[in-house]
Parts: C-alpha cells; sequence; structure tokens
C-alpha cells in the first residue's frame, strides 16, 4: 500500500513513472517484451508485431483524437500512404530501411498537414466526414497512380535489410518493430510534458478558450494532424515491410474505424489507452476463432460463422465501451490499481 | 440529336437514384433535428429493410404489397428499440461518441443480416412491372420511374406532417429548444423515439425500393455513406438542404459514372464535399450556430 509520494523537486512531478512500484513494474514489461520472441511461436510473434504496428497507429490517432479531440477517419489512409512510400523507396532509391521508414512518416505528416487544413473551419462530425472524404480521394490515387503505386496490383516490398542479413522472419522483424514502437509511445507520452502537448489538450477541452489563452489554433491544429499522420506513416511503413506487398486494398476505410474504436475501448486521452484498445482489439478476432474452432463439433459450417461474429462483437464492443465504460479499458486498469493501494481496508 | 437523348436519359436515371438519396437524406436529417445523432447506421437499416422485405416475400412468400409494409413497420421497431435501448442512455454524451455508437450498431446490423442470411448478393421478387417506360422519347426504366415517385410522394408527406399533424409540430418545437418545448407539454423523449421510428421506418422503405433497383447485399449499407454526404453538404438539419442535395448528387454520380467512368464517381462526390465544406462549413442550408463560451 502506498500512503503518498512525497515530490521534492517540479522535475519528480512531471516525470512519467512517479513511484518505485511503476518503474518496477516498467522494468518488468520490458524484460517480458524482450523474452516474447523466444518464448513463443511463430503465429503469436505475428499477433504481437500486428499488435504493436496498431499500437503505433491508435497511438498516433489518439493524440490527434483523443488529446487534441480533431475525430479524425482518414488515419488508415495515412497508413497506406506510409506504406506506399516504403514500398516505393525500396524500388526506386534503395535507401537505408530506418531512412525509409522516416521517409514514410514525413510523407504522411506533409499530407496530414494538407488534410488537416479544413480543421480551422470545420469542425466535429463535420472534420469526421471531411477526413473519410479525403481517405476516399487518397483511395482513387492509389489505384490511378499506377508509376508509382502499381495500381490495383501494388507493389511487392523488397525486405528490410541491415549490412549482412535481410530482415525476413518474424523473429527479425520484431526486433525492429518493438524497439521503433517503444520509442514512438514514449514520445507520444512525453509531447503530453511539453508546451505543444499542453496546447493540443486545452483545444480539445475549448477551442476558443484556447485561442484566447494564446494558442495560435490552425497552427497547432495541423501540428497535431502531422504528428498523429507521423505515426500512421511509420506505423503502415512497418506494415509494408512485415507483409511484403502493398496494395490499394490493404488499407480499406474499416482500418479507420477500428483505429478509431481501439482508442474509444482503450480509453481517449490517454497513452495508456490508445496502446491497451490496440492490443485488445488486434486480439479479440483471434480469441474468437478459437472460440468458434472450439464449438464447431457442436455446431455445423461453425467456419462460416467467424466473419459475420466478429462483425457482431466488433459493434457490440464498440457499443456496450461507449454505454457503460465511456473512459475505456485504461479506466478499468485504474480501478484495479486503486483497488489494490486500498486493498486490506477497503474490500 | 441522339446525344441528347441520351444525355436526358442519364439525368433522369440520375434523379431517380438522386430521390432515393433524399429520401435516405430524410431519415438523417429526422433523426439529427430531433436527437442532435447523426446516425450512421441508417445504411445499415436501409440493406436491414431490405432484407426484411425480402424475407417476407421470399422467404414466407407473402405478396409484396403485405411485405412492403412489414418492411417498414420492422424498420421502424428497429429504430425504437435502438432509441430506447442505446441512444437514450447515451444522452448528453459528446456527439462523437453517440456518432461512434451508431458506427458500432452498423457493424452489429451487417453481422446479423450476414448471419442469418449469408453474405451472397441477392435480388427482390418482381413487384414492379418490368415493361420499360418512355417520357417522350426518353427511355426511363421504370423501377427507377417508381422509386423516383414513391420517394415523392413520401417526401410531399412528410412536408406537409411537418406543417401541419401535431406530432410533426412537435418535433419541429423540439429541434428548436427542447426546453422550451417541454415546459409547453410537449413529450420530448416521445419526440426522440417518434423521430428515430420515423426514420429508420423511412430508411427500410427506401431499402425495399433501393433493393427492387440494384438487388440486396449485406454491403448495400455503404449507400447510406452517399446519403451522409448528402446531408453534410446540404446541412445537417436542412430538410430542403436534403431534398436538393439529393437530387444533385444523384445527378453528379450519374453523369460522372457515364461519362467519365464508374470509378471516378467516389472522388468526385468527396471532392465536392470538401469544396462545398470549405465554403459553407454547415452545409448549404444549414444552420450555423454561433458559439459562445
Amino acid at each position: 500500500m502506498i500512503i503518498g509520494t512525497a515530490k521534492e523537486s517540479y522535475r519528480a512531478d512531471e516525470a512519467l513513472l512517479t513511484t518505485k512500484p511503476q518503474r518496477v513494474w516498467m522494468a518488468i514489461f520490458l524484460a517480458f517484451l524482450v523474452i516474447v520472441p523466444f518464448s513463443v511461436n511463430d503465429y503469436w510473434l505475428y499477433m504481437v508485431c500486428l499488435m504493436t504496428i496498431n499500437v503505433v497507429a491508435a497511438t498516433g490517432l489518439n493524440i490527434l483524437t483523443g488529446f487534441t479531440g480533431q475525430v479524425s477517419l482518414g488515419q488508415a489512409a495515412f497508413m497506406a500512404v506510409g506504406a506506399y512510400t516504403v514500398a516505393w523507396m525500396e524500388r526506386d532509391l534503395g535507401t537505408p530501411f530506418l531512412v525509409n521508414l522516416v521517409g514514410a512518416g514525413l510523407a504522411a505528416a506533409a499530407l496530414g498537414i494538407v488534410v488537416g487544413i479544413p480543421s480551422l473551419r470545420v469542425k466535429g462530425l463535420y472534420l469526421a466526414i471531411a477526413t473519410i472524404a479525403a481517405s476516399f480521394i487518397l483511395h482513387f490515387v492509389f489505384v490511378h497512380w499506377e508509376s508509382v503505386t502499381g495500381g490495383n496490383t501494388g507493389i511487392n516490398v523488397a525486405p528490410a535489410r541491415i549490412p549482412g542479413m535481410e530482415l525476413t522472419t518474424y523473429f527479425q522483424l520484431y526486433w525492429v518493430i518493438m524497439p521503433v514502437t517503444i520509442i514512438m509511445v514514449v514520445a507520444a507520452a512525453n509531447i503530453f510534458r511539453t508546451r505543444i502537448g499542453r496546447a493540443f489538450i486545452a483545444i480539445r477541452d475549448r477551442d476558443i478558450s484556447a485561442e484566447v489563452l494564446g494558442i495560435p489554433l490552425l497552427q497547432y491544429k495541423l501540428m497535431s494532424f502531422a504528428i498523429a499522420s507521423f505515426y500512421a506513416g511509420v506505423a503502415g511503413g512497418m506494415w509494408a515491410y512485415f507483409f511484403r506487398v502493398v496494395t490499394p486494398e490493404s488499407f480499406p476505410f474499416m482500418m479507420s474505424i477500428f483505429l478509431l474504436a481501439a482508442i474509444i475501448v482503450g480509453g481517449m486521452g490517454t497513452i495508456l489507452g490508445g496502446v491497451v484498445g490496440a492490443v485488445f482489439m488486434t486480439i479479440t478476432p483471434e480469441l474468437l476463432r478459437f472460440v468458434v474452432e472450439w464449438v464447431s463439433p457442436w455446431v455445423p459450417n461453425a467456419g462460416t460463422l467467424l466473419s459475420p461474429v466478429r462483425t457482431i462483437v466488433f459493434g457490440g464492443l464498440i457499443i456496450g465501451f461507449l454505454v457503460f465504460e465511456p473512459q475505456g479499458l485504461a479506466e478499468i486498469i485504474q480501478r484495479v490499481r486503486r483497488f489494490f493501494r486500498l486493498w486490506p481496508f477497503r474490500t | 440529336m441522339s446525344d441528347w437523348l441520351f444525355f436526358i436519359e442519364v439525368s433522369l436515371a440520375g434523379l431517380g437514384s438522386g430521390a432515393l438519396l433524399s429520401l435516405t437524406a430524410l431519415a438523417f436529417v429526422l433523426i439529427y433535428k430531433a436527437t442532435q445523432v447523426v446516425n450512421l447506421a441508417v445504411g445499415e437499416i436501409l440493406m436491414l429493410g431490405g432484407y426484411l422485405f425480402f424475407a417476407f416475400a421470399a422467404g414466407m412468400g407473402l405478396s409484396p404489397w403485405v411485405a412492403i409494409p412489414l418492411a417498414v413497420i420492422g424498420g421502424g421497431i428497429v429504430g425504437g428499440i435502438v432509441e430506447r435501448g442505446i441512444i437514450r442512455p447515451m444522452l448528453g454524451e459528446a456527439a462523437i461518441s453517440v456518432f461512434m455508437v451508431t458506427v458500432g450498431l452498423g457493424s452489429v446490423l451487417v453481422g446479423l443480416v450476414e448471419l442469418i442470411w449469408g453474405t451472397d448478393p441477392r435480388s427482390l421478387p418482381n413487384f414492379i412491372a418490368t415493361a420499360p417506360l418512355f417520357l417522350g422519347e426518353a427511355y426511363v426504366s421504370r423501377k427507377i420511374a417508381v422509386a423516383f415517385v414513391v420517394a415523392g410522394i413520401v417526401v410531399t408527406v412528410f412536408l406537409v406532417l411537418f406543417r401541419f399533424w401535431r406530432g410533426g409540430v412537435a418535433l419541429r418545437a423540439t429541434a428548436t429548444d427542447q426546453a422550451a418545448a417541454y415546459s409547453c407539454g410537449i413529450n420530448v423523449p416521445g419526440v426522440f423515439s417518434l423521430a428515430w421510428i420515423i426514420g429508420c421506418a423511412t430508411a427500410a422503405g427506401a431499402g425495399v425500393l433501393l433493393g427492387a433497383i440494384s438487388g440486396i447485399s449485406p454491403t448495400m449499407g455503404i449507400f447510406g455513406l452517399s446519403a451522409l454526404v448528402v446531408v453534410i453538404v446540404g446541412g445537417l438539419d436542412s430538410i430542403l438542404g436534403a431534398l436538393v442535395g439529393g437530387l444533385a448528387l444523384g445527378l453528379i454520380q450519374s453523369w460522372t459514372g457515364t461519362y467519365l467512368g464508374g470509378e471516378y464517381t467516389s472522388v468526385v462526390t468527396f471532392s465536392l464535399l470538401i469544396v462545398a465544406l470549405m465554403i459553407r462549413p454547415y452545409g448549404l442550408f444549414g444552420t450555423h450556430e454561433i458559439e459562445r463560451l
């Protein structure tokens, strides 16, 4: 039980991990991440990598939607921009893969600024619709700009290379994807210790008040769009190296809804929420697959039920969380922590 | 001369699908006006309407003229249940939360339809004669003409009801000021339910018409996205905007589909949407809300 945390400096007050148990748990978690690739089979490693990529994209969307309050349904389109940038750079420039990942992020960020321009005049749901429009227009570009995107057939992506070896197996890619993700999530957490992040939160809470306080709205909204798209671009770039082929259908509009659902289920406006939400929403459909396999002896053609059941559960999760647990999984985690903090005394 | 004739035929087909867009957009506007909810599940309710008609007419062998009212009533019941079950508890939450609830609802409905009827597209039993119709020299598909006439009648009935029926006046009063309407003795929660029931019934009816023209499939809810474009361009709370926007979008989609190719329809539609939003952020006929601190 923790009685209180005595802080002696502002530095300690702003720290990401304030108490010793938090640091210990974080160390255990990081050690766990190191052990994971050695202890699970290829299928689960594939799932972990996919989750991790989704975590990056969801964290980016969380910065834009959860912290800045600008609802976007175009995150998947920015992932596609990142993936195409990686594919194009790998094919036509042959630059090292880390450069390609950064390039993917920057390309997506540049486009994010363009898409964000309506955000000064257009708010709330109208903005969400504008981002839907942008993602459909981008999809059209992917199909028709054949010299760069390869049209409907898409592009094959060469494997990521470091001097001396090609990263082709999930095990090798894990050691790229996981560190990049950790860096990006920590960076996201750090944004909100700076003026920029505080400005984002102020804009979310009341944009007019934020402007009165001296925050240039357009500049900061565009910055938020750029950062969110950068995350999406890097996630898309990793996705391209992971699946090694990019087509216009790789990032459907449903993916944008999926990411928005992930941060809602996880908890908007907390970094932890974006992470748990993405993990939870990625793994749930797979768990359903096991459930369907398990009932298959009793239910005829259970295999055909899988896709509809997934769709229903996906929708049901969104509705259930919004109606019963609007703060998401992050709030449940906080509640559990509070329970253990007061454990022997309050039961 | 034949070019002109072709152009007129294309335009007539566009007006026909535009009328369906208007009808669906009307369902959006009705629900938004009363409850300030953008109901993205309208497209899925529309799909459900088509499938209900399919179940009653083809599955149970009822006459189409019995099946149509049953499908419309079924849509209304679903709307009522949804409003009481999941929209009412969300009262007072952020607009985006309620919006996402309807997105989730759409997903659930798609899943249920796939579970019950499978994913294959189906065609509805014919209840509209297939003989072509000629307006002067221009050829019009009879189904599209019927859809246009039905949509026109329904919209007219709605306009009359809003003007003269007590419930319609109550709905307009609620849209203007909920608290004032409530203190005048209007049953505001009742109006919420009513708007959802009528809105979803309208969408289900539009689904039957759309299904009669182009068949039904679990993905036909995407039509709701086009209708969403209509209401965003026309203004979320404007019935006039839904009518004008629906017909205009139907024409534009028909023209681009014919003269530029089918793949251009969505890009032209959404480009227009962005341009319209940049010029009029609250839609062409929507109310510009003044923000106060």
